[in-house]
């Protein structure tokens, strides 16, 4: 009888041991506060998940008998955060090369895909979706042509269950910036430079704009140019270009660019010195995922807070704005507070929520799933007991595509196990 | 002749030891004073006398003539305090061998940086200005007010603070020395062993030294003294608990290590820096009264920190460590009122805990805690005053104050606020920071010695 107690313990042991799962069904969610984002607020509402989608809303909704019931008395539901600048999946740990996959070998290099390369048990996974950001684009870096960025839903076991319906291709726009303490390079290196890197690109798409022409006179039999038939969707305005662009001057250089080779879809995306351009990117009626917010002036002489007013600055002059965290850090569950600070330094409140939610959802074109709280979209969102930009906001419950997720990551399980830690000082 | 130099000379010197320190007087009307150690005030004035906290209390009335800050429906909390940054320095890290002490970051104080205004910016007084984390045993650092508007090095150095020196284990300095070039350590043995190695010889300095003085006391002594060395001489000095140590580091391993090299060494003071693991030893750090200054939630940047949580403060507090949390950032320093809020989101710390670990525990690591981190009586007058709570997303600082003088005002300072213009430096060129490699300011100024993949992909 010992014997057999002492293997149900040991069973039972082992069962706790495991990594918790995430839950899939129907859910009721009562007595919400739910910021719908684009339909304003309801207060004490029901919010009804069936099959994963968002079944039913609003102040009056039966509920099915026999559905699980989570009561949100004092609690505000609000839709998943988007972070579209991230390389969730592909880092690990940034500078233990054998543990990334963002930054492949190669200038022009469109064909390479995030997505492939996503790894949906990376650690940053958990830790970034507890807090409240429950969708990122993936994006490969380096280089001028990077790779094919992808958006990704952060709950699932391999990358095609996480793919959350957009691929888009990566080019850093010639650049005319120092990259930091260590760019020890004159203006006049910096200038040659980016002038050669222009000349490159240039010379890149007229070979893509002539093999798109060959791909559609041979129906497709033009010959294996992995890097060229790569940039035909973006030729054929079927694909977007994220055009990571940050100095004035690059901006402006970038405008002109995007408007000679006609390119249909397009985003800028970084954009730090957005403000100073603000009513030419307007004019260009060309979006923006601008971030991080949380970042330093990029010139000596400007005003100490203009990197947390920028947001705020292109909003203002008729910009649209996405915006997103820092990239390569590992840290996007501090999405919010990015926004936040962009709310702190002038931006609209309402305006930098969207900007983390229904824009960057409307600017990757998957806003008929994502980014609002709306009948028939993805139920992907979260519970938390107060604004999700304040600090101290706490999240309880988080839902990806239906899933409840476990609200746990490696940094909660370490809290739990090291707050009181056993033995302490004497074993 | 002679005496004409020596005039001179001293005039010198004594222009040197009595840098001018402006110091103001200040009536700070009407705002929630939070006092960090003696709790909230509602709407209460602070009245600053020649640059210290004369009264704080209600509707004091104004001394006549005195400039008055209106706080009305704002929050004024002691000036922020952050242990562990690297701005104001001209040089960072003496890379050239593992055990530098002789090196001090007093002497490359660049008062001109922008960043200190920047800093200012966010509410930040007083800072730590450190040398770097290439070596076991780095250079001595400085700790500095924020006095932006001075031309002269000496002005920012907070006199009559304790002196510190900055250590560090794990990966900076095995990759700096042991990797970059072939000389130990190139692991955390070595590390442990090139410390010890150190204070040993340190010790076997002191004892020469003592028998040498108190022999040349007996008469008819004909002996040489031994040679002198400075290294030695600071080694000294810090086994004699003369200057606190503060020690990068990371891993819970090496952490304990050290612990265990200050107790045979009898050192006593000691700040764990970044300490990502502090938490694992959370037990032993608070038996033997050594500190931490962590960051808020930084992780994974590298391998050491990879199994990092953001509750690491709260643990540390809760079990009883001295705990701050530091920006090693330009740009961080500017916000570490919401680094310390997020303490109320991994940890629950309640309002005072979260604002000690900014403001009085970051003093107290610097040994300062009797001149600032707290807003009391006699203390010097170093004051944020914010619009919105400091803790909350919204806080914005409006006023930041040294010693009474307003040396930030966010309504009135115009954009630009260099000190002086460099004509030669380019007017369009922009910086941007590289997000791979900028994590680690600590190794600024050592990439030399450093084969990362990511420092030369960079370089190119």
């Amino acid at each position: 009888m010992g014997l057999l107690t002492a293997i149900v313990c040991i069973v039972v042991l082992r069962v706790e041991a495991q990594s918790p799962k995430g839950k899939y069904g129907n859910v009721a969610l009562t007595n919400a506060t739910i910021e719908t984002i684009t339909k304003g607020t309801i207060q004490n509402g029901t919010l009804l998940i069936v099959d994963g989608k968002i079944a039913a809303v609003g102040g009056n909704v039966s509920i099915p008998s026999g559905t699980e019931t989570i009561d949100c008395k004092g609690q505000f539901i609000y839709p998943g955060m988007i972070d579209a600048g991230t390389n969730l999946g592909l880092n690990e740990i940034s500078s233990v090369a054998r543990t990334t996959d963002f930054n492949e070998i190669g200038e022009v290099i469109p064909q390479m895909k995030a997505l492939t390369a996503v790894n949906p048990n990376a650690s940053a996974i958990p830790v970034t979706r507890v807090s409240g950001v429950t969708t990122a684009l993936s994006i490969p870096t380096g280089g001028m042509l990077s790779g094919t960025a992808a958006l990704i839903n952060l709950h699932g076991y391999t990358p095609d269950q996480m793919f959350a319906g957009f691929e888009g291709i990566v080019l850093n726009f010639p650049n005319t910036g120092r990259r930091g303490f260590f760019d020890r390079r004159t203006d006049e290196e910096i200038k040659k430079a980016s002038d050669k890197a222009l000349a490159s690109l240039n010379d890149v798409w007229e070979k893509a704009t002539q093999y798109q022409k060959l791909d559609s006179a041979t129906k497709g039999k033009a010959g294996y140019y992995p890097e060229l038939q790569a940039l035909i969707p973006v030729m054929r305005g079927e694909q977007t270009l994220l055009v990571e662009v940050n100095a004035s001057k690059d901006i402006q250089a970038a405008l002109k660019w995007l408007k000679e080779k006609k390119v249909k879809k397009s985003i800028l995306t970084g954009v730090a010195e957005g403000w100073r351009v603000a009513d030419e990117i307007a004019k260009s009626g060309i979006p923006v995922i601008t971030g991080g917010v949380l970042e330093l002036p990029t010139r000596d002489y400007d005003r100490y807070d203009k990197a947390y007013a920028n947001p705020g600055l292109l909003k203002k002059a008729g910009v649209k704005v996405a915006i997103k965290s820092e990239s390569n850090n590992n840290n996007y569950r501090n999405l919010p507070y990015h926004a936040g600070f962009a709310v702190a330094y002038g931006m609209n409140k309402e305006d930098a929520l969207k900007a983390i939610t229904i824009i960057p959802a409307e600017l990757l074109g998957v806003a008929n799933k994502l980014g609002s709280i709306e009948v028939g979209k993805s139920a992907t969102l979260f519970i938390c007991n107060g604004d999700p930009f304040e600090t101290k906001t706490q999240i309880s419950h988080v839902f990806i595509e239906g899933w409840s997720m476990p609200m746990v990551s490696r940094q909660t399980e370490l809290y739990n196990e090291f707050l009181k830690r056993e033995p302490g000082v004497k074993k | 002749m002679k005496k004409l130099f020596v005039l001179l000379f001293s005039s010198f010197i004594l222009l040197g030891a009595m840098a001018q320190v402006d110091k103001g007087n200040l009536l700070i009307k009407n705002g929630t004073v939070i006092t960090i150690t003696k709790g909230n005030l509602e709407q209460t004035d602070v009245l600053i006398k020649d640059g210290k906290i004369a009264q704080i209390g209600k509707n004091i009335t104004a001394p006549a003539g005195i400039k008055i800050v209106d706080a009305s429906g704002h929050f004024v909390m002691p000036g922020i305090i952050d242990a562990h940054s690297h701005i104001a320095l001209d040089g960072i890290n003496e890379g050239t061998n593992p055990i530098t002490p002789e090196v001090n970051e007093s002497d490359v104080i660049n008062p001109f940086q922008i960043g200190i205004y920047r800093a200012l910016g966010g509410g930040i007084t007083t800072v730590h200005a450190m040398h770097g984390s290439a070596n076991a045993i780095g250079g001595q650092c400085e700790t500095i007010k924020l006095r932006y508007g001075t031309f002269d090095p000496e002005v920012l150095k907070m006199d009559g603070a304790p002196r510190t020196i900055k250590f560090a284990l794990g990966e900076n300095p095995t990759r700096s020395h042991g990797e970059g070039s072939g000389i130990v350590p190139r692991t955390r043995m070595g590390v442990e062993f090139v410390i010890r190695q150190a204070f040993t010889e340190a010790k076997e300095y002191s004892e020469k030294w003592n028998q040498y003085n108190k022999a040349k006391l007996v008469k008819g002594f004909r002996g040489a003294p031994p040679t002198y060395s400075y290294r030695h001489e600071v080694l000294s000095d810090i086994l004699n608990d003369k200057i606190i140590v503060h020690c990068h580091s990371y891993r819970a391993d090496e952490i304990y290590m050290m612990l265990k090299v200050c107790k045979d060494f009898g050192i006593k003071r000691i700040v764990f820096q970044h300490v990502n693991e502090g938490f694992k030893v959370a037990p032993e750090l608070a038996a033997q009264g050594a500190m931490a200054s962590v960051f808020s939630d930084w992780w994974a940047y590298k391998f050491e920190v990879y199994y990092s949580t953001a509750y690491n403060a709260a643990i540390l507090a809760k079990n009883g460590v001295v705990t701050s949390i530091n920006s090693d950032d330009g740009e961080m320093m500017r916000h570490l009122y919401h680094e310390a809020g997020k303490t109320q989101k991994y940890g629950g710390l309640s309002d005072e805990e979260a604002l000690a670990l900014i403001t009085i525990n970051p003093a107290k690591q610097l040994g300062i805690e009797n001149r600032v981190g707290s807003l009391e009586v006699g203390k010097e007058a170093d004051i944020a005053i914010f619009k919105n709570h400091p803790l909350s997303i919204y806080g914005v600082p409006m006023f930041t104050i040294v010693d009474g003088v307003v040396r930030f005002d966010r309504e009135k300072d115009p954009d630009d606020m260099r000190l002086v213009v460099d004509p030669k430096q380019a007017i369009e060129t922009a910086t941007f920071r590289d997000k791979l490699s900028d994590q680690d300011h600590c190794m600024e100024g050592a990439e030399f010695i450093l084969d990362s993949e990511l420092f030369n992909a960079n370089k190119k």
